[in-house]
Parts: structure tokens; sequence; C-alpha cells
């Protein structure tokens, strides 16, 4: 301890930095570069845009290990969302956020400012949001926790998408027990701009005004990010429901569509959401991206509630605001352009070149921070990362050690990480906006027209944690090719990349290994790929008493194709051929049979990326070519699974033999029915379409035909032997396990 | 024929009926320059003479707040859909735009939140129905067409009386394919006509039905019909 640090605690003053969650060390450094203590208002100030959801202190130094750059990348990390170019003069933008303790406390109103925030990054870029996808983690759906959960969620994700008119094209949902106190919820938003109108966050021109607009300013969210994103969940968390921020979807919406309008009259210097920590940090980034100073006068600040203290009006959360820059000649007709959308909005302060951050009260100084001390004065810290060794998550066996492959089958089917998940998209709006030609299924990608650029764009978002739990550096090059896969079934090529990082407590050995091993294997996958990040969110400190969370990166992908008519999302028919593409290597090593019958272990079997990534082209322009009518990749459950999938979604059963595959990669025949990892592709449709990807330095085998209601796959001794409609029905199953006792949850 | 498309603060698919009126048109061949190309009308405006027809479109008006198309009755713009209603004008709500129309009285019944208390959005069928309205000029009777539901206030209510009167006086114009009500709505009812079949309101979107891409173009001939009954067009 220092001996100012010492003196503090004789003085009983400890508390007041520490309760912010700002280390002695920290404050130390605070009073260092002021050259005195911070007030209060300061204090408050340093402590959230100094907060891990702010700063990245335990990230930042790993992060710039990641490729950012591309010919087509507009925008890159740093700034709203990241942006790549697609042609024609448009632009798409996108970025994925967690919101994920303030969902664990309040999963409703956590769910939907989670995507009231991300949509106003995008909204903040000059773009207008085209689509929503969501990434969800809870723990196994056996428990009233999980029901009431995945309930709030859900239900929060459609109320704020469908109301705002932006429709949910796609997602994922897992459940595995890590995330049963703390639940992901991730969502991304892309969003179309034409790009010499795409608007950025910097401050500029001392003498400018800040204009403040949108919802009033209240109590709501204060000390969100700091209190609630930034150290671990624990009990009594019940307490901090009120630092949950609420939505207003109405707001949101008047909002977006008077930033379109701001920004088609060409009224603003630079725009920027208020999200985490409020003014505090829009105002303080757009000052340090501009190197400029700003002051604000919390007297002008239109406020919900009237007694609001200068600290808590510069921390608040309240949510649907944004804050813009204008020339003072300009100020009278932005105004107006509110008040004809019925938003509040308000000048509430001016740019200046002093490189300061200068908090006012009705025109007397109240704090006093230099921007760049504020914003870039936060210490990195190094990770002490040690690999345990060992499996270190509990296992829990579900499926008898003697189970049939039929059995297995059905199991897997029923498996809710895997079953139908349409009684959650149902709850969403997925046209609005008539772009959406293919919302995404569970092993493919979203499609969505761009008229304005003659094409299409795809999105994706993916993330198996369980597998990354077993080996983060491996696991993440699996979750990135995934995408990549997703976006090859519908015949689209990456064009970038947004990541969101969830991760439990960094300054314990582990977590630091797995997200450093993590962020590794994100840049070699990414630099295979030739898909550049441009943005993206870090979640630390989800862990509980019951321990961390499964390392779970989540992985978004934008990609282009040419015309969104070919998508092989087609079923598949009665006659079709069906063919096993790429190097496929099954095994059962972190899969999902592995986790059911609890023998999970540590490490995942190596592989090569380049012949998946050529695997992932061959499909690519096999479905752009129109010669195969439905095409997946094989993913969790397996060969067995994804061919059943198939089955239920046409109807017609296949009969297929892996006997094969057996004896070319020396497996054992569960190996070849269920065993998982990258690089497989199921496709289906004439023979002779499919003949003719042969020779191009991919491997392709014809393994079954398409024909009766039953779904056949052999391999070996083993045989799964099911009907399509038992298959249907156990993939149908989780709506009723899910909604079984949610009649006395109401909101 | 010119369409205006009303535009609500959270008004969400205003832009698609604006589509979808565009695409109806170059379909019948009657594009016709700038001047018969439909337009958004703010909630605040009051002079509709230059359109010949009106959407009143899906979304959350006022943010659904009170109860869904209670406030925006209330606007400037709808107070010139009544008088333009009553000239014999055509309107057609969609979604929100049918809650609208019901909380104006310009159409019978209300809608009341689903049965199951979800959003839902899905495709599905409806069976046109026998009522006298230009707006079904291009549908037979009885046609089985495939449209997107999405709604959370959709169960189609009224006293047992009014909708004996809605019955009898064939103003029933969709009603869910058998199996398919997916809100409780009373009689499967999806949408109806005033008693002169000028104004009809329904729950799902024909707007999002208009396009190959989309799946279905089924809902196109809905934006046909005032054109077809007034010219003897063929869809």
């Amino acid at each position: 301890m220092s001996e100012q640090s010492a003196q503090r605690e004789d003085k009983g003053e400890q508390s007041a930095h520490r309760a912010l969650g700002l280390t002695d060390r920290e404050f130390d450094l605070i009073c260092e570069k002021m050259g005195r203590e911070p007030n209060g208002v300061e204090l408050a100030m340093f402590s959230l845009l100094w907060s891990e959801h702010c700063a990245y202190k335990h990230s930042r130094k790993l992060l710039k290990k990641l490729p950012t750059e591309g010919p087509r990348v507009v925008m890159g990390p740093g700034e709203n969302a990241g942006a790549v170019d697609i042609g024609n003069g448009f632009s798409v933008a996108f970025k994925v956020e967690s919101h994920n303790h303030p969902s664990a406390v309040e999963p409703f109103q956590g769910a939907a400012t989670g995507v009231g925030g991300i949509l106003r990054d995008v909204i903040a870029l000059g773009a207008r949001p085209i689509a929503i996808l969501d990434s969800l983690r809870f723990g196994e759906p056996d428990t009233e926790r999980t029901h009431y959960l995945v309930d709030g969620v859900v239900r929060g994700i459609g109320h704020y998408g469908n109301s705002m008119g932006i429709p949910t094209v796609g997602g994922e949902i897992y459940f595995e027990p890590p995330y049963e106190q703390n639940p992901l919820v991730n969502a991304m938003c892309v969003g179309l701009a034409r790009t010499d109108e795409m608007v950025r966050a910097a401050a500029a021109g001392a003498g400018n005004k800040v204009v403040l607009f949108g919802s009033l300013t209240g109590r709501d969210g204060i000390g969100g990010a700091s209190v609630l994103a930034s150290a671990e969940l624990d009990e009594g968390d019940d307490a901090k429901r009120p630092t949950v921020q609420i939505g207003d979807p109405f707001e949101e919406s008047k909002l977006l569509e008077c930033c379109q309008e701001l920004l088609a009259e060409d009224l603003l210097v630079s725009l920027q959401d208020l999200g985490a920590a409020g003014l505090t940090s829009s105002a303080g980034e757009m000052a340090s991206a501009g190197g400029t100073g700003i002051d604000i006068d919390v007297g002008l600040v239109p406020l919900r509630e009237a007694d609001m203290e200068p600290f808590e009006i510069m921390v608040s959360e309240s949510q649907e605001r944004m804050l813009a820059v204008v020339e003072p000649g300009k100020v009278e007709q932005v105004l107006a352009l509110c008040t004809k959308w019925q938003t509040a909005s308000a000048v509430i302060g001016e740019v200046t070149d002093s490189g300061t951050f200068r908090i006012l009260k009705d025109g007397e100084t109240v704090g006093e921070i230099r921007v760049e001390d504020l914003v870039d004065g936060c210490p990195l810290y190094d990770l002490d990362p040690g690999d345990p060794g060992e499996w270190t998550y509990p296992n829990r066996e579900t499926i008898p050690a003697d189970a049939s492959a039929s059995d297995i089958a059905l199991a897997l089917l029923a498996s809710p990480s895997i079953a139908s998940k349409r009684w959650a998209f149902e709850q969403y709006d997925s046209i609005v906006g008539s772009r959406t030609a293919h919302r995404a299924g569970a092993a493919d990608a979203a499609v969505l027209n761009i008229p304005e650029s003659g094409r299409a764009i795809a999105v994706a978002i993916d993330g198996n944690g369980r597998r990354v739990a077993c080996d983060p550096y491996q696991g993440t090059i699996e979750a990135t090719l995934e995408c990549a896969a997703n976006l090859a079934v519908v015949g689209a090529e990456p064009l970038g990349v947004t990541n969101c990082l969830n991760f439990g407590n960094p300054e314990k050995p582990t977590v630091a290994w797995q997200l450093g091993r993590s962020i590794d294997g994100l840049a070699e996958a990414c630099r295979a790929l030739e898909a550049p990040v441009v943005g993206g969110n870090v979640s630390l400190y989800n862990e509980t008493p019951q321990g961390p969370i499964y390392p779970t990166p989540v992985v978004g992908m934008v990609g282009e194709l040419p015309d969104a008519s070919r998508v092989a999302g087609e079923p598949w028919r009665e006659g079709d051929a069906i063919a096993l593409v790429g190097p496929f290597d099954p095994s059962l090593a972190g899969s999902e049979l592995e986790k059911q019958r609890g023998q999970l272990g540590k490490g995942l079997p190596e592989f090569e990326i380049a012949p998946v990534r050529q695997a992932i082209e061959l499909v690519r322009e096999a479905v752009r070519s129109g010669s195969i009518r439905t095409a997946t990749d094989v993913s969790d459950g397996g060969i067995a699974t994804a061919l059943a999938e198939l089955a239920i979604g046409s109807g017609v059963g296949c009969d297929a033999h892996l006997t094969a595959l057996l004896a070319k990669r020396d497996c054992s025949a569960e190996d070849a029915l269920f065993g998982e990892g990258p690089g497989g592709f199921i496709l289906a449709g004439e023979e002779a379409g499919l003949e003719k990807l042969g020779g191009r330095g991919v491997e392709i085998e014809v393994i079954g035909e398409v024909r009766g209601n039953e779904v056949i796959v052999t391999a070996s001794d083993r045989r799964v032997e099911i009907l399509v409609s038992e298959a249907e029905a156990a993939f149908e199953s989780l709506e009723e396990r899910i909604e079984s006792d949610q009649a006395g949850i109401t909101h | 024929m010119k369409w205006g498309v009303l535009q609500f603060p959270g008004s969400c698919d205003e832009r698609d009926a604006l589509n979808a009126c565009q695409i109806a048109a170059t379909a019948l061949g009657s594009e016709g320059g700038s001047g018969s190309l439909p337009r958004l009308v703010w909630h605040e405006e009051t002079d509709l003479s230059d359109v010949d027809g009106i959407v009143v479109p899906g979304g959350f008006s006022y943010g659904d707040y009170l109860r869904a198309g209670a406030i925006a009755r209330f606007s400037p713009a709808m107070t010139a859909v009544a008088e333009f209603a009553a000239a014999g004008g055509p309107v057609l709500g969609i979604c929100n735009g049918f809650q609208v129309l019901c909380e104006s009285g310009l159409l019978p019944g209300a809608l009341l939140t689903n049965e199951k208390t979800r959003f839902i959005c899905r495709q599905g069928e409806l069976i046109v129905g026998e009522a006298q309205s230009p707006f079904l000029s291009g549908y037979e009777a009885g046609q089985r067409i495939s449209i997107p539901f999405k709604h959370q206030s959709g169960r189609f209510f009224a006293p047992a009386d009014l909708l004996e009167e809605i019955e009898s006086n064939n103003q029933v114009a969709f009603r869910y394919a058998p199996g398919q009500n997916p809100n409780g709505s009373l009689n499967d009812i999806a949408g109806v006509t005033n008693e002169a079949g000028n104004v009809i309101g329904l729950m799902p979107h024909p707007e999002h039905a208009v396009e190959a891409f989309a799946g279905s173009t089924d809902g196109l001939a809905l934006f046909q019909g005032p054109a077809i009954a007034a010219t003897g067009a063929v869809a």
C-alpha cells in the first residue's frame, strides 16, 4: 500500500474509490495525474471510464493482435461500429455487444436495452439498422431460473427489435450448465449507409455546440458499467436491479428517424450515442477522438427528475439519447428537427481547444479533468495466464453408455442446444424492412437483399463455448470457420468480422489463459480467411461463486453474395444424391454426445485451416452456380444430426453410408455418426451436379440418397434408423420443455 | 393511381407499404411518371387531395402506448382519412393500421392481445372472404393465399351482435385458413371491410408478400385491387 493510500485508510476514506471499483493504485495514479485528489464528480467519472467495461484494461494489449485492415474496411475498431464497403457507394456497419450482467439481474429490460444499445452504435455512424442477430447462452432448461431468463430475454429482444421495425434475422441459443447463473446476451446489429455520408464520433471545431437529444436524463442505470459489467455476479444481485436501464423503443424509433434526417440535411459535425457511462463516456470520447476539449453544463441537460446531482447527470445511463456536435449556425435547424420528431433536445455545451473536459453547473465549474487522463490514462494490465492442465468444468451424464445409435440420434435432436428454436425466433419480426431473402436456420446465414448495391449480404453469428472450453485456441478458430461455413452455404464470401469476447475474471490465471489463447485463435482464423476484425466488445467477469462461464468468443461475420435467389436453402427432394464434402475428421472430443455422456475433457484434435478454407470456397462456388439444391455444414451432433435436420426440413428421409469415411479417417462408427469438427459439409442435389464438384482438390464423396420416410445412416456395425416424424418430434420438443412452468411468470 | 402511406412516430412498415404500392402500380403498367409515385403522408398533414388511396401501415404508432392504435386515431391525418373514407376513397389498414382504423370507428370490432400473449411472426395462409370491396377485385372468394402473420395484438373481437352483423353483411375480407388462427380471433377473422367496402383492414402483412424473394407474391393483388376495380384492368 502506498503512503497516500495508507493515510487515506487512516482517515477512513478508503471506501469511496474502492466502492466505485478503482484500486488504490489506480486512485493514486489519478491523484498524480491531476496533481490533487479528484472531487466527487471527477471520481465518479474516472471510476467509469477506468472500468473494465470502458477501458478494456485487461484485454486491450491482447486485442492488438487481431488483423484489422483490408481493402474493404471503411471503419475499423475504435469507432462506434465497424464498416465494410459493399460497392456502389454503400457500406454495411456492424457490431456485436454483450448485455450479460443486466440480463442476469433483469432479463427483459437487460436484453431489450442490449438491443437498443447496439442499434444506437450503428445509428451513430449514420447507418440505418437493417438486421439484428442474437447469440444467447443459458443454463440447462430444467430449472425455474433458466425458464425465467429465457422467457424474459426472448421477450425483451422481441419487444425492442419488433417495436423499432428492425428485423431479427438470425441467432443461436446454447444451453450449458456454466451459464446457469450468468447467462449471455450478445446482440449484433447490421446497418446500411451511404459511405460518403457516414459520420465519425470525433468532436471538431472549437466553438461548435454540443447538442444532447432523445430521452430525458434520469437516475436509471447509474453505475451500470462499473457496478454490473466490471465485477463478478454474486449473491444479492437483486439489489442491483436499479442499476439496470429501462428501454423505450418508441423513443429510439423517433431518434433513429431524427438522426437519419439530421444527417441527410447535413446538419451534424459528429454524432455519438450514449451508452455505458452516459455523458461522461460519450463527451469524453468525442473530445479524445477529436483532440479537443469539451465543456458540458449539467444545468442545461433536460432531466426526468429535477433534483439530480451533477455526478448523477454525468454518469446516468438513461437510454435512447444521442450527442451531436453542431456548427452554431445550424443549431436552430437541429433543434427544430428534434421537435418534429417529438424528441427532447438542448444545447448543453461547447467544443473547446483546451484539451480539458470541464463540467459546469449553471456556469460554475464543478469538475475539470484533462481529456487524455480520463480517456487514455487508465493503466493497461498484463495478464498472468496459467494453463489449468485439466478439465475444470462439471460433467453430467444424461445419455446411458449403452444407448443404441437411434436413441442417441433422437437424444441429440432433442438436446436443447441442437433442438429447434423456432418457438423463440417466431417471437421476432424477421421480415420488416423487406430485405430478408432468407432467415438464418441453425446451420446457415441470413441473407438480406441490398438493391442499393445490386447485390445481397449474408450475416451469421457463432460461438460454441463448450468447444472453446476444451481448447480455447482451436475452439475459437473453429467458431470463426463455422461462421465462414455458414456464409458459404448461402453462397457468401466473408467481408469482415465483429466479435464479443465473453469470459470470466481475467485476474484468474485460467481465465487469462483462455482469453489469450482465444484471441490468438481468432487472429489466426481471421488472417487465414482474409476477414479483418472491424469492431467488437469484451465482456469479462462473467462468473459467479459457482465458477466462470465457458470461455465464449462470439463471432459475427458479414459477407456478400451476387444473387439472393441462390442460397441453396431449398429442401432436398426424393431421389437427390447426398455428398459429404471437405476434410472433415470427426471426433467425439468436445461434442454434444461427449457432453451428454458426462465425459468432457480438455483438448480438441488439431487440424489445418487451409484445406477447410478450400472446402468453404468450393461450397460457396457450388451454391452460387446453382448446381446443388441443399447445403449445410456439419456442426453440433455430427453427420447423423445434420442429415436428420435436412430430413425434418423437407419431410423426406435418407439412406446414407459412412463406412468409407471410417476407413479413410480411421475413426470409430460413433465418431463417424456423431463426431464433430471443422471442415464438413453435406450437399444434396442431382448427382450430376455434385459430381461436377470433383477434381478440385477438395474431398467429395456421395454417401447416399434422399428417399423414404426414415433417416437411415449406417457406419459399419452402428446404424441410426429413425422415422422422420420421430426425429421431428424430438427436434421440436424444446418449446414444451421451456414453457412448461411459465404460466406463473408475468411481466 | 397514387397512394399515400401514413407515417406516425413509431410506424415500422411504412417503407414496405410504399414499396408494395410502387410494385403494384408498376406491375399494372401504370407507373406514369413521378406524379403518381406513392408518397409518405406525415401524421400532421391534412391535405390528401393529391392521393387516390390511403394505406395506414403497420408498426407501433406512439409505441402502442395506452392501447395499440389508440393515440394515432387522434392525429390530424386520421381526421383527413375519415373524410377521405366518407367520400368513398379506398383505405387499407395493415396490422397497426387495422388497429388504428378500428379505434377510429372506420372499421368494426377491436384487436386484442394474442391468446398466447406473445408476438408471433410466421408465414401463414388466408382464405379470401365474400366481402364486396374494390380491394378484393384481384382475388376470388374462397381463394387461399400465403401472407406473413406478425403481430402481438391481433385477436379480432366483436360483441356477439356486432359479429353477427359483420358476418351477415358479408364484411369478412379474410379468414385464417383452418387450423392456422395464430391469435384466437373470433370466427378466424383476419380482416374486415366497412359496410361500403371501401375501407379494409387486416392483421397479416400483404406488403411483405409482393416480391419473389419473400417466398410469396400473393399480397400484390390487394394493392392493385382499387385500380383493377376502377379501370377493369386484369391482374
